[in-house]
């Protein structure tokens, strides 16, 4: 038992040496997954901070000025021309020079004052339907307020009672795309490089012989798996904390969990992705196929991880799917504890799937080691 | 007599001779290894599917909570206004605490709350309902929001109608999304496909090739042949250009047959634009393989360097002008970028020719300069 511990701490001695006495490897583990938490951080949001638009105001009353003047003020919203005929709509979205047009028709102000409720035509350019949607919402909003106000002011004209809707978002306040993406990141770019790392590792010893080697030694496969599944754990550790940082310390993201609960839920998760690594590279014999492997399966794991897209969009195949996918649990434990400050309890959906698919990737891949052997 | 001492090896017919060969070397190598088979076929397939059948951002049935603290008509009328909204798949109940524990537990998206003082502030003229959404994916949230204000727009609308006294909404927003009517998100998602599959041929693919040739030396043992380095350098293109434009017919017929996406603009066109960014791609790819001679590196800064900004630099997904002034500066640097604006205007808008040219002059110029600069690179390294 002891001898077994010790000839498994010299392995993981030796895989960590292999690793970090390489300077191509120590760039590999560090600089991508810091440039990548970068690019993600800065790019991939869904939120707007800059909407060009037109108008086309065919109705010129005072409440027509009073809207543009709050698009105008919102920040967001940068008016790059006024148009003057219908005409011009084409080619001001076809030509790409605004992303919405927004025209007032002529009875907006008459129809507003009888209390009969106008419509403002916004069109949009679709050629991004999730931009333009958005864009549209952000309009909506400017409105929302708008009407808020004429109704408080205006009751003398009013028929009814007015409803309106008080609109608040949990965990998020200000709804910003990056509060959820760079959490994200700790699993997915963590789970990129240990399962690559991983598989690469064993490849390696495969296309040199001295797996073969090993194999020959007092070490049992079980003292193999380990040997080479820890020092992974341990880098994908370093890697997620890096990430972790990144998220606290440069965009400042508030942390509303406990960092126990969400080591625990990495813990798990990283030896399913070794798992995983360890199983692909039990299939390859060289190192180009251990890095093709792993990337034709971490696109679909990371298309279906509800990274990009969120997972109940999903045709229900797919949906199930995503049951065996280790990055759907890890960005929702990350999520969960990151923004929602969820417990090592209410995280255990998530945790036994991760816990099923360490034991049988783990597994799997000993049994064929053994194989090997025999 | 060596070969090399016959006249025969100069010329344009033998040159053609030596470029059609290596082009079937290329080709054969292209069929047996099982790697190029998984990222110039499989990939793509897989892509296409996936792109086609499983990613959505169109937020439909939100699961949602209505909590009805008021047992007033009135506010009864509102909740079973959001109940029957087609955009929810709303459940009823009276218990915040039992709404917050489903929210808390993924079970719902949001809650819809009608508190109990809402017949009190509907009498005082002025009733609210609050509308909680779970903030973590912010653009499903603000989906949400929006269906909320417009379920209620439309409750009062027929209130009113009915000859209730609730006062209407001064102003309704009135949404026409060009070229998507229908707001289906695989618009964008099928054509916007095209960038990344032309990349991972052009350029990841390209990139390990070249570098497994630098790797073995194999590359070496051809510069001792006849052959010229640019002759190289085509016999190299040839046939991932082609296996990149058979990855191009993959995606306009997935497009067109499978997922029904308009294309509205010229196949020649696109097809012209796409042979450009091709190329551009496979110049970038020649050069990282040719700077690194390494595949692990060179799949690894080609990752960095292409695929990745592909997906997120080049407005495939994500707004660019709502990008940081710096990061915005990068995306110009980027072919992709280009190649996004030509494919969302071909497919979805037509020929829009103030749109085509500029990018397509862009494009041009990149892939030529590439192109050069991978035969400068390539020759240097040969002396």
């Amino acid at each position: 038992m002891i001898d077994s511990i010790f000839r498994i701490l010299a392995l993981i001695r030796k895989e960590l040496l292999a690793v970090l006495k390489d300077p191509r490897a120590r760039f590999t583990i560090l600089v991508p997954p810091m440039m990548q938490c970068m690019i993600f951080g800065y790019a991939a949001s869904y939120d707007l901070n800059d909407v060009p638009y037109a108008v086309l105001n065919q109705d010129g009353g005072p409440v027509s000025y009073d809207l543009l003047a709050r698009l105008d003020g919102s920040g967001v919203f940068r008016r790059v021309a006024d148009l003057h005929r219908e005409a011009d709509i084409a080619t001001t979205i076809d030509e790409r020079l605004a992303l919405l047009v927004i025209q007032f028709p002529q009875d907006f102000e008459r129809r507003i004052r009888l209390g009969q409720g106008a419509n403002l035509q916004v069109i949009a350019d679709g050629r991004n339907s999730n931009t333009a949607g958005t864009a549209t919402l952000y309009v909506g909003t400017v409105v929302n307020a708008f009407n808020s106000e004429w109704l408080s002011h205006n009751r003398q004209s009013q028929i009814g009672p007015a409803i309106q809707i008080d609109s608040r978002a949990w965990f998020n306040p200000n709804l910003e795309t990056r509060w959820m993406m760079i959490p994200s990141l700790i699993g997915t770019l963590t789970m990129m490089q240990t399962m690559l790392l991983t598989a690469m590792s064993v490849a390696r010893e495969r296309e040199q012989g001295t797996f073969d080697q090993l194999l020959v030694t007092p070490f049992r496969p079980f003292e193999i798996m380990a040997g080479k599944a820890i020092p992974s754990v341990l880098i994908g550790t370093v890697q997620a904390t890096s990430v972790l940082l990144i998220a606290q310390l440069w965009f400042r993201i508030p942390f509303a969990g406990s960092f126990a609960t969400l080591y625990a839920g990495l813990g798990v998760f990283l030896l399913a992705a070794v798992g995983i690594g360890l199983f692909l590279s039990s299939l390859v014999s060289t190192m180009q196929q251990a890095m093709l492997f792993s990337f034709v399966a971490i696109l679909p794991f990371s298309l279906l991880s509800g990274l990009t897209t969120p997972i109940a969009n999903m045709p229900m195949i797919l949906q199930y799917f995503t049951y065996i996918n280790p990055l759907r649990y890890a960005i929702e434990i990350t999520q969960r504890v990151y923004l929602e400050s969820a417990s090592l309890e209410m995280l255990i959906p998530d945790l036994w799937p991760l816990a099923v698919i360490a034991t049988v990737m783990l597994t799997t891949a000993s049994l064929m080691f053994s194989r090997r052997l025999s | 007599m060596t070969q090399s001492d016959s006249p025969s090896y100069r010329g344009p017919a033998a040159k053609l001779r030596r470029i059609v060969s290596l082009v079937r070397k290329e080709t054969r190598q292209i069929v047996r290894d099982p790697s190029s088979i998984a990222i110039g076929v499989v990939l793509p397939v897989v892509l296409i599917l996936l792109f086609g059948y499983g990613l959505s951002l169109d937020v439909t049935n939100v699961p949602v909570m209505v909590v009805l603290e008021d047992p007033s008509p009135t506010a009864t009328a509102v909740a079973a206004g959001f109940v029957m909204s087609p955009y929810f798949n709303a459940q009823l109940t009276t218990s915040m605490p039992q709404a917050r524990q489903r929210m808390l537990a993924r079970d719902v998206d949001g809650i819809v709350r009608i508190r109990s003082d809402f017949s009190r502030q509907l009498m005082l003229g002025n009733a609210t309902v609050q509308v909680l959404v779970r903030g973590t994916d912010a653009n499903t949230a603000r989906i949400i929001q929006g269906y909320a204000q417009g379920a209620m727009a439309q409750w009062s609308v027929r209130q009113a109608a009915e000859g209730q006294p609730i006062a209407v909404v001064p102003v309704t927003v009135q949404d026409r999304l060009w070229f998507n009517a229908a707001n289906d998100s695989r618009y964008f998602l099928v054509p916007g496909l095209i960038v990344l599959i032309m990349t991972l041929i052009g350029a990841l693919l390209t990139s390990l090739v070249m570098a497994r040739e630098w790797e073995r030396g194999t590359l070496e043992a051809l510069f001792v042949t006849p052959v010229k380095a640019g002759e190289i350098l085509l016999g190299k293109t040839i046939p991932y250009f082609v296996l990149g434009m058979i990855g191009l017919a993959l995606c306009v017929a997935g497009a067109e047959f499978l997922f029904h996406v308009p294309l509205r603009g010229s196949i020649l066109v696109l097809t012209g634009v796409s042979m450009l960014y091709l190329l551009a791609a496979l110049g970038i790819g020649l050069l990282i393989s040719s700077l690194t001679r390494n595949q692990f590196v060179a799949s690894q800064i080609t990752l960095l360097a292409t695929f990745l900004p592909a997906l997120m630099l080049s407005g495939f997904l994500f707004d660019l002008r709502s990008m940081p002034v710096a990061v915005r500066a990068i995306t110009y640097l980027m072919p992709a970028r280009y190649f996004v604006a030509l494919l969302q205007t071909l497919f979805l808008a037509g020929d829009v020719w103030p749109v085509i040219l500029p990018n397509t002059l862009v494009l041009a110029g990149m892939a030529a300069g590439l192109l050069l600069l991978t035969r400068r690179i390539t020759r240097k390294k040969l002396d």
